[in-house]
This record gives C-alpha cells, structure tokens and sequence, in this order.
C-alpha cells in the first residue's frame, strides 16, 4: 500500500483505518442513496403529475401549487375520456397488430436466424451484412417509397382482408413476417450461434428435418431470446405513431395513439384531467408487460450493445 | 460417425456430400426466404424506386414528370428545408452530449451497492416504454406556462416563468430538455458495460491508493470508451429524425423553431404529396447521418479503446 499518496493515511493503526474507510464508505453510500431518490424523483416526475392529475377534480388540476395526491379520486374521469372516442374499438385494434407483428416477428425471425446461424449457403455472409446495414438504415428513406408501393398493391384502400382483417393493417404487419426486424433475427441469431450444435447433430442423424430441428429443439431452448424479442416487438408495435398515422385513414382502423393524439387535439386547452386519464389508460398495458418482463427488456437491450453479461 | 462406414464405401461418401450440400443449399434459401423476399421488396425496391422519385414531380394523383435536379436543387437551397436541417442538428449537438453524461452518470451511481437498485434503475428505464404521444401529452403541458410543472419547480429557485413552447428560442431547448428525460436504453447499456469491467482492475487502482474519482476517470472512462462511442452514434442518428413530439406539441412551431428534418418530409410527402421533392430530402438526410457516421468511426481511433 501506498501510505504516502493516500489522503487518509493517519499514522492510526491498520485496523482502525479500515474501519474508518468503512465508515467513509458507508456515510458515501448513503448520501449517494439520498441524492439518486432525489433525482429518481425528479425523473418519475412528470409520469406521477401524469397519473395524479388523471385523478384530480377540474380546480384541482389547475390549482396553484399542485396538488399531487387528489382529496377524492375521480375515477369517473376515466370513463369519460376513453367515451369522448370509441378507445375501446382503438384498443382492439391496437392489440389485433400488436399480436400479428408478434406472431410474425418470432415465427419469420427464428426461421431466418436459424438459417444464418447453421445452414450454409452461398451469399449467407454477403445477407448477413446486408441484414446488418438494414439496421441503420433510417426508416425515414423507405418511408415514401414504400407507401406508393403499398399504395399500387391496394393496402392503402378500405375494406378487409379475409373478411375481418382490415386491408389497412396490411402495410403495419407484413414486413414483419418477412423479418424486416434486423435487429431481433440478430439477436436470434446470436443466441442460437450459443446452442450446443451436437444436439441437432444427433437429431439430424435421426433423419429429423430442419424445420422439426428449428420448433422442436432450437426454439424450446430459445426461451430467454424468444421472450425479448417478443417483448421489443410488442412495445414497438404498440408504441407506433408514424405508421399508423400514415397508413390507417378511417376512424374506426385507428390505434390507441391515434386517438390520444385526436384527442389531445380536440382538448387543447380543456380539460387536462382527461386527456391525462386516457394517457394513463394507454400506460397501462404496455406497464404490465414491462413489470412481467423487465427481465428481458434489460438482457435485451444489454446484449444488444455488446454480448450480454 | 460417418468416418465408420466410410472404408467399406469409399464411393458413396463424395456424391452423398454433395447432395447433402445441395440440400442445406436449398433449405439455407427456404429459411432465408422471409428475409430475402422482405429484403427485395421492402428495402432494396424502395430504396431504388426513392432514387427515381428523386427525379420526378409527383402528387400521385397525376402521372409523374421528369423535373431534373430541380428537388435536389431545392432541397439543397429551400429556406425551410435548411432550417429544419439547422433545427436538427441543433437538437443532435446540443442534447446528445448531455445525454451521454447523464446516462453515464446514472449508470456509474446504479451500479454502486445501494439500496433498492434495480427498482431505481426500473424507474429510470420507464420514460422510454411510456407510448411516444402520451409522452408527448404529458410534457406540452409540463411545459405550460401557468400550469405545468416545469415553471412550478423552477419557481422555487427564483426563475420566472416561462413560455416554452410559444417561443421561438425556448422551444427548442425544451425539446432537448425532454429528451434528458428518455435516456434509459443508453443508461442500461452503460449499466451492462460497467459490470464487465474487471473488479481486480479497480481494486488494483484502490490499493495503489487512487481516489473513486480518479479511478473513473483513469480506469473506468477509458474501458468504457467502446460504449460510450456506441451509445453517441445511435444517440446521434436518433435524434435526427425525432420528429413524433414535435409534430404533436408543437406542429413545428413557433416561427418553424421545431421543424426537424423528419416532420419536413413528413409534410412534404403527406400534407403537400410532393413525393418527389420530399425523396430529396429524405435522401439528404440519409447522406448526412450515414456521414456523420463514417466520420465518427474515423474520429473513433483517436479516444476508443479497444482491447488487443
């Protein structure tokens, strides 16, 4: 140890600096702890004026200082907000494409991870890269394009597909089953690259195809990847603003951030207590998963910086 | 396994390989095969159909004409379309630097043994998964000047209040105050970076008697440069095309002061259909974030550090 350099270096005996160190130590952890609530707070600000106001009666919300916890709940508040629209017909079309793009998310992605990580084929690396630069490619260049093209094949028009599917939902959901979601084949991919391959070896000999190797031994082992993946795509599914706003013209198509939006516009200045209520009604959802799923949500985004812990 | 039977048919074995190769050829494409009819008709298609458009004058309502460069033209020379271009990297240069701080600063805190530290860092991470138009709701009225929270709390240190968003030269940084407020993926990335760093590195620091302070700033920083480099350059092509919250609390105003890049196409493609001038920019912006991008990875050999 380097006595000289060190600031707390008192000529005390060994065990008595130890136990001031720890002390030190102790006294930093907890001011640390005092500062980080106090930051925490201010961070969970906003979301708390958000979910108390959606609570509050008309003066209270507007009161002078802020009221934070209501004198009695309004519940009614919400049920006025979610009539001013029909938020129940949004929410149902939010959730239908929020479980195809999972659906199709998870099946196309697997299948296409699978064949990156264990088949080989000629132009698989020339793909992969492809695969790669598609996942910093700005939505925003696609943007124009795609929507002509959607325009000629008749997704842009009324009406529905198979007789309940609304043809407008077409251009929200079909890239997903075709794994235009670099980021979770990826994240697939690596995870599968991770799977022991003597076991589909010994399955392979056994005269199983790919497709039972993929569902039957790969997927089942999947689990963790599959949960994130699954979670990333609903939350972004669900959170959309763009392609919805350009793709689904009729009222009764819109996602619940349609009509938050519609609503925000027709209440300008009005009444805030509702349109806080239906911001927190449209929390809600999206929190639950993320309480059921934090797990994911964080192994998710760590390994997509760098390979995970 | 195979090595077994191969003395007693030594025939056999190159043509099974063969057909066996043929086979995982085919089932590579057939699994690929989402991928690689998405990839032709919903990337590489667009992408080349975007150049042609670059060309035309087309309101899709109409045949499209040939108009020359006249979009590039334009898109290069347009008032609003260099404001909005002004707007964007004002908001990019401004805002990603302090995000950098504050992530990693929450990140260094989180990862210290307090109490109840993952439900700190969960509190943390929740702006991010708040839909982007509830958030956007909720911070036009925090930004309100008689009601919203922000004046109320800088009321307590004396500050006036102020009209946020109905000024030219506040709206803007409000937008990139707002965007403190959503740090939480680089926050969580940070947080998984820090926990790879070597406990017998810091230690060593430790016993050689180096303050905390020294230690992350000679030990930690440097190791964490990978990440941080990671973190600037998607921190920095995100908010070039932020343009949800603008569109919704602001529509681009006051006196276009919000007007980012993605909201100017956005109203050149789909208010006005000018498909064509609105490829242009599109176009612009693209070149410009994927050369930041290249000149960030030049920049990256003098400051990254990278094992081996």
């Amino acid at each position: 140890m380097s006595v000289a350099t060190s600031p707390i270096a008192t000529p005390a005996p060994p065990a008595g600096r130890k136990t001031r160190r720890q002390v030190m130590e102790r006294v930093r952890l907890i001011i640390l702890q005092i500062v980080m609530t106090a930051v925490l707070l201010t961070f969970l600000a906003p979301t708390l004026w958000m979910v108390s106001s959606s609570l509050k009666s008309r003066p209270e919300v507007f009161a002078v200082p802020v009221v934070w916890i209501p004198a009695q709940p309004q519940w009614g508040n919400y049920a006025e907000a979610l009539q001013m629209l029909p938020f129940a017909r949004f929410a149902l079309n939010t959730f239908t494409i929020c479980i195809v793009t999972v659906l199709g998310v998870v099946l196309s992605s697997s299948m296409v991870a699978y064949s990156f990580a264990r088949l080989r084929w000629p132009g698989r690396d020339f793909f992969f890269t492809l695969l790669l630069g598609t996942m910093m490619l700005p939505e925003i260049i696609t943007l124009i394009p795609m929507f002509i093209e959607f325009k000629w094949l008749g997704w842009t028009q009324p009406g529905n597909v198979l007789g309940f599917y609304p043809r407008n939902f077409l251009p929200l959901t079909v890239p997903y089953w075709l794994a235009l979601a670099p980021l979770y084949v990826f994240l697939m991919r690596q995870f599968f690259k991770g799977i022991p391959i003597e076991l589909e070896e010994a399955a392979l000999v056994d005269g199983a195809s790919r497709l039972r190797i993929l569902f039957n031994i790969v997927l089942p082992l999947s689990k963790p990847v599959i949960a994130t993946v699954a979670v990333f795509a609903f939350l972004q599914s669900y959170n959309d603003f763009l392609q919805p706003l350009i793709y689904l013209n009729s009222r009764s198509n819109w996602t619940l951030a349609l009509g938050l939006r519609a609503l925000n516009d027709v209440q300008m200045t009005g009444r805030w207590e509702l349109l806080f209520a239906a911001s927190t009604a449209v929390l809600i959802p999206i929190l639950l998963v993320f309480v059921v799923a934090q797990r994911y949500f964080v192994q998710g985004i760590a390994t997509t910086g760098f390979g995970g812990r | 396994m195979a090595a077994t039977t191969a003395p007693a048919q030594p025939q056999l074995r190159p043509q099974r390989r063969m057909s066996f190769h043929r086979r995982e050829w085919l089932q590579g494409y057939l699994f690929a095969a989402p991928f690689l009819i998405g990839f032709t008709a919903f990337v590489a298609f667009p992408m080349l159909f975007s150049v042609w458009l670059m060309f035309q004058k087309w309101d899709l309502l109409s045949p499209a004409t040939f108009v020359g460069f006249k979009n590039i033209q334009r898109a290069l020379t347009d008032e609003l379309a260099l404001k909005s271009l002004a707007n964007s990297a004002i908001y990019t240069f401004v805002a990603v630097p302090f995000q950098l701080v504050i992530s990693f600063s929450l990140a260094l805190a989180l990862t210290q043994p307090i109490k109840l530290r993952s439900l700190y860092r969960a509190g943390f991470y929740l702006p991010i998964i708040i839909p982007v138009v509830a958030t956007a709701v909720v911070w036009q009225r925090v930004f309100h000047p008689d009601f919203g929270i922000l004046n109320t709390a800088l009321g307590w240190f004396g500050i006036p209040p102020q009209a946020w968003l109905l000024k030219p030269e506040l709206a803007k940084p409000a937008f990139i105050f707002m965007s403190f407020w959503m740090i939480g993926r680089q926050m969580v990335i940070f947080i998984a970076g820090l926990g790879n760093i070597p406990a017998s590195l810091l230690e060593a620091a430790q016993i050689d008697g180096a303050s905390k302070l020294r230690t992350i700033f000679n030990i930690t920083i440097p190791l964490m440069t990978p990440l941080i480099f990671y973190n600037m350059i998607i921190a920095i092509i995100n908010s070039f095309q932020t343009f949800v919250p603008s569109l919704i609390m602001t529509d681009g105003g006051p006196e276009n002061s919000t007007l980012f890049v993605v909201l100017n196409i956005y109203r050149n493609g789909f208010q006005f259909f000018n498909m064509g001038y609105a490829s242009a920019l599109a176009w612009e912006l693209f070149i410009i974030v994927i050369g930041l991008t290249i000149v960030q990875f030049y920049g990256s050999n003098r400051w990254v550090y990278y094992e081996s």
